[in-house]
């Protein structure tokens, strides 16, 4: 019975760390600055300037996690085959730039991409045209991409090193092509990965506000931004918690979509 | 037969090819700021020399010292404790019903799942609401909150895969249950409490936004650092403490690796 | 079994480096400060002062010194208003500490502690009538103007003379505007005749209108970071104070400055103590050493911002740092607008932020 007790710090953490805080983000959203009930702060997500933001976001967030999961799935097959030296060194190879701060790496891209930065100056020296996305949105996607494609890599690649090969094979023997093997064994037996993967790069990128800091030039404002702009510097608590408990409804609602697609998934590959 | 040969090449050549695009996609930036850091001018547009003056400047800055230091000691205090905390919660979890199990297992899940400025917000939110003045101490309480979730996520499993009769075994030959969990228990789920603390320690490391709005006066960490720098104007010191970072990691990395083999091939 | 090895080994590694920079930390912390006065807690912009004189601080007064930086004026002010985070001593433009003094935030200073500002020069007293009258809270760092930094190889020098060329197309995506509100609207102000500090939401939407116009044409939105991108010249034009002018000649020869035709903000930085100070006596040495002669000098060398202060001469021989007196008269500076009319502006900024 006692045993039970030795949870008691891990609850007191709970309590403090996350259900209470929890409680205060959604008071403050909920009401006025006199403390009365309001809806107001949630309801402002649908103002101009705030929907146009969360549009951004969700979408440069949908076009980096596709680019991630379309470069890191072909990645992980050819990893998986790969007969260069030890594979465990191969994925520790394209796991590494992870264990660098996040904020160095996309400082590496403001200094590579700047319009007189190392880039545009091989360009100028080949004779090639001059790459122009510092400070757009392509370059905020490009850094998302670049930071957490290795979120994408590792959970495919531990998906598809798990498929069994005698599947793969019975496949070939039945006569399907290569493609068709893909289609109908690796893909689907990789959802769970694909998935984690997903959920993975999209979260983080659709509420970043770092990377939209230092690659869009103060000119890409995403929701992220907006709501750290409330806390930082206009100092209206109640409508950044109003705002970030819509952020929340969003990912819950994303994190849905994608377990109901898992879940399909599985279901197909039975 | 050379027709089938030349397209396994070509197929091969491909693979090559792609892995080969992406290494330079992930490392280009890397190895700019590398050779950046040893580029004797303060403008990134001009080579004009070699130096290590950058170098000198980052071991002689405090700010970047502190930091440092800062970013080390959150990271090992937060996961040491949180390894504590989530090894007992982990032993008291195991002692309760199936449902109260889960429910807490589904609570121990939201900071996991949560946007990282939210759990930001909120527990800054929280910590002034209560007139607490963000310090060093809010910082690690944050990174702790966080991290418990790792460790628990780690270790449970063990848990389950522990075989119940060899600690019943062990009291029944008179150990008492302090000692039985030390010499029985502990052994079999240590793999577990390793890698969750390893696991915090490195989200803690890397944590940016949660610190950004914990953080009290004059506490920063190199994340907050390196972002509150880059507003200002990147200075090549930064490129110099990169450098040190990779290769910091680099040489941890490989030396676990050399030695986890060498012990493998002992073993055989 | 293989991976707990990996593991310890990787632990014992990452405890051996805890171990080092502890070691480390302590060391310095021991040897920074000779008798341990306490520590004092200062905020400050970004890069505004020599990074040496920390130490010498240290070394001259007793006290460990702690300092943290902020980017904006509008940045600290949350902070110090809900006393997010504690701090002795702050460096705050003029409206902001008109701003902290209306809100109570700010504490007298006892100038028996601060002794060196007798240094001040006189030509920076007039300015504090508009935000702090008698200088009882605040003592200035620097002053300077608000203008627009130009490359000559890269535009002609002769046709930037208006902030109205902000507005040419064919400078597009050649521009680096300040990512600062305030200044944002003086420059649209001044365009239209406006007033810096008009709370007039008429003219407040009319200016936030004229600059969403020019947006396409800015490269980048950046304060202190804009002078690099000049240095690199990534861009051409840029609005920037006249303090960062010497310090990039230096480093790009082609680089001019022009105070616009309109007229244009004049602006004091200044250090302030906060009223809930931990070390009040702590915070006043730490002005009192910034108001030193050669303590003054040194920063000058650093930062190339004019630096009120008697024993800096340097200053009055740069005819960037000291506009003349015709060019002083179309000039204003930003005042504290009151909290309405701060979130009317907050509100139209960020439709120029958002849009």
């Amino acid at each position: 019975m006692t045993k039970k007790l030795f949870s008691g710090p891990f609850l007191a953490f709970i309590l403090c760390g996350t259900i209470v805080p929890m409680c205060v983000i959604a008071f403050y959203g909920l009401t006025d600055r006199s403390g009365a009930f309001t809806l107001e702060n949630i309801l402002a997500i649908a103002t101009r300037n705030h929907a146009q933001a969360l549009g951004l976001s969700l979408g440069l967030a949908l076009i980096s996690t596709a680019i991630c999961l379309l470069l890191a799935f072909p990645l992980g097959l050819i990893l998986k085959d790969s007969k260069l030296g030890k594979k465990g060194f191969m994925v520790f190879v394209f796991i590494l730039p992870m264990w660098m701060n996040f904020l160095l790496r996309t400082m590496a891209w403001q200094v590579l991409l700047e319009r007189n930065g190392i880039i545009n100056i091989a360009l100028k020296a080949l004779g090639l045209p001059l790459l122009d996305i510092i400070n757009t949105p392509a370059a905020v996607v490009l850094g998302m991409v670049y930071d957490y494609l290795p979120f994408m890599v590792l959970p495919i690649y531990n998906a598809l090193i798990k498929i069994d090969k005698s599947l793969i094979e019975a496949a070939y023997d039945l006569g399907a092509d290569r493609a068709l093997v893909l289609r109908k064994v690796l893909i689907p037996l990789s959802v769970p990965g694909i998935v984690s993967g997903i959920t993975m790069v999209f979260v983080p990128s659709l509420t970043t506000f770092a990377i939209s800091t230092m690659l869009g030039g103060g000119k890409v404002n995403l929701i992220g931004n907006i709501i750290e702009q409330e806390f930082t510097v206009s100092s209206n608590w109640n409508l950044g918690a109003g705002l970030s408990l819509v952020m929340m409804v969003f990912i819950i609602i994303s994190m849905a979509l994608i377990e109901k697609f898992d879940r399909e998934g599985e279901g197909n590959m039975i | 037969m050379t027709r089938k040969n030349g397209r396994a090449r070509a197929v091969a050549f491909g693979k090559g090819l792609y892995l080969a695009l992406i290494l330079l996609f992930l490392y280009l930036p890397i190895f700019t700021l590398m050779v950046l850091s040893f580029n004797e001018g303060k403008t990134m547009s001009k080579w004009t020399g070699f130096s290590l003056k950058w170098y000198e400047e980052m071991f002689s800055s405090r700010t970047i010292m502190d930091a440092l230091g800062n970013t080390l000691t959150i990271a090992f205090w937060a996961a040491a404790i949180a390894t504590v905390v989530g090894l007992l919660a982990c032993i008291g979890m195991n002692a309760m019903k199936d449902r109260s199990r889960l429910v807490l297992m589904g609570i121990n899940n939201i900071p996991l799942l949560n946007a990282d400025i939210v759990t930001g917000i909120s527990i800054m939110m929280t910590f002034i609401v209560c007139g607490i003045s963000l310090n060093y101490g809010t910082v690690l309480f944050s990174h702790i909150t966080f991290c418990i979730p790792y460790v628990i996520l780690s270790v449970m499993p063990k848990f389950k895969q522990l075989e119940s009769h060899t600690y019943e075994a062990a009291l029944d030959l008179g150990a008492s249950p302090v000692y039985a969990f030390f010499k029985v228990v502990l052994p079999d789920i240590m793999p577990g409490v390793l890698s969750g603390f390893l696991l915090s320690f490195t989200m803690s490391v890397d944590d940016f936004v949660i610190t950004h709005f914990t953080r009290g006066a004059g506490i920063n960490t190199l994340s907050t650092l390196i972002y509150s720098q880059v507003k200002v104007g990147i200075r090549p010191t930064l490129y110099a403490l990169s450098t040190v970072i990779f290769v910091l990691v680099l040489v941890i990395l490989i030396v676990v690796n050399i030695l986890s083999n060498r012990k493998e091939t002992e073993e055989l | 079994m293989k991976n707990l090895k990996k593991i310890t080994a990787l632990l014992l590694a990452m405890v051996l480096a805890v171990g080092l920079m502890a070691g480390c930390g302590g060391g310095d912390g021991k040897g920074g400060a000779a008798d341990d006065k306490g520590k004092v807690y200062v905020y400050c912009f970004g890069d505004y002062f020599d990074p040496e004189l920390e130490y010498e601080f240290e070394e001259a007064t007793g006290y460990d010194v702690v300092i943290d930086y902020f980017d904006t004026n509008e940045e600290l002010y949350p902070v110090i208003k809900n006393n997010t985070a504690q701090y002795d001593v702050i460096c705050a433009s003029d409206y902001m500490i008109a701003k902290l003094i209306d809100g109570g935030l700010l504490g007298e200073i006892n100038y028996d502690n601060v002794p060196n500002a007798a240094n001040i020069t006189e030509n920076v007293k007039p300015f504090f009538d508009e935000f702090d009258p008698g200088m009882k809270y605040s003592l200035p760092h620097t002053w300077g103007t608000y203008g627009i930094m130009y490359n000559k190889a890269m535009v002609d020098a002769a046709e930037i003379d208006s902030w109205k060329d902000l507005w040419d197309e064919k400078y597009k995506e050649q521009i680096v505007m300040p990512d600062s509100l305030r200044e944002m609207y003086m420059i649209a102000g001044k365009i239209l005749g406006y007033s810096m500090n008009t709370t007039s939401e008429k003219e407040v939407k009319e200016m936030t209108e004229l600059l969403l116009k020019q947006k396409p044409l800015v490269y980048k939105l950046a304060n202190d970071s804009a002078r690099e991108l000049m240095i690199g010249e990534s861009a051409a034009l840029a609005v920037i104070t006249s303090g960062e002018v010497l310090y990039s000649q230096e480093l790009n020869e082609n680089i001019g400055f022009v105070i616009p035709e309109e007229g244009t903000e004049v602006w004091t930085d200044c250090w302030a103590l906060t009223a809930n100070a931990a070390n009040k006596e702590g915070g006043e040495a730490w002005i009192n050493f910034m108001l030193d002669g050669d303590v003054a000098e040194d920063n000058f060398e650093y930062l190339t911002y004019a630096i009120p202060n008697i024993h800096v001469d340097d200053v009055t021989e740069e005819p960037v740092l000291n506009p003349s007196a015709e060019v002083l008269a179309k000039c204003e500076t930003l005042k504290n607008l009151g909290a309405e009319a701060d979130d009317m502006y907050s509100k139209y900024w960020k439709e120029y932020k958002s849009e």
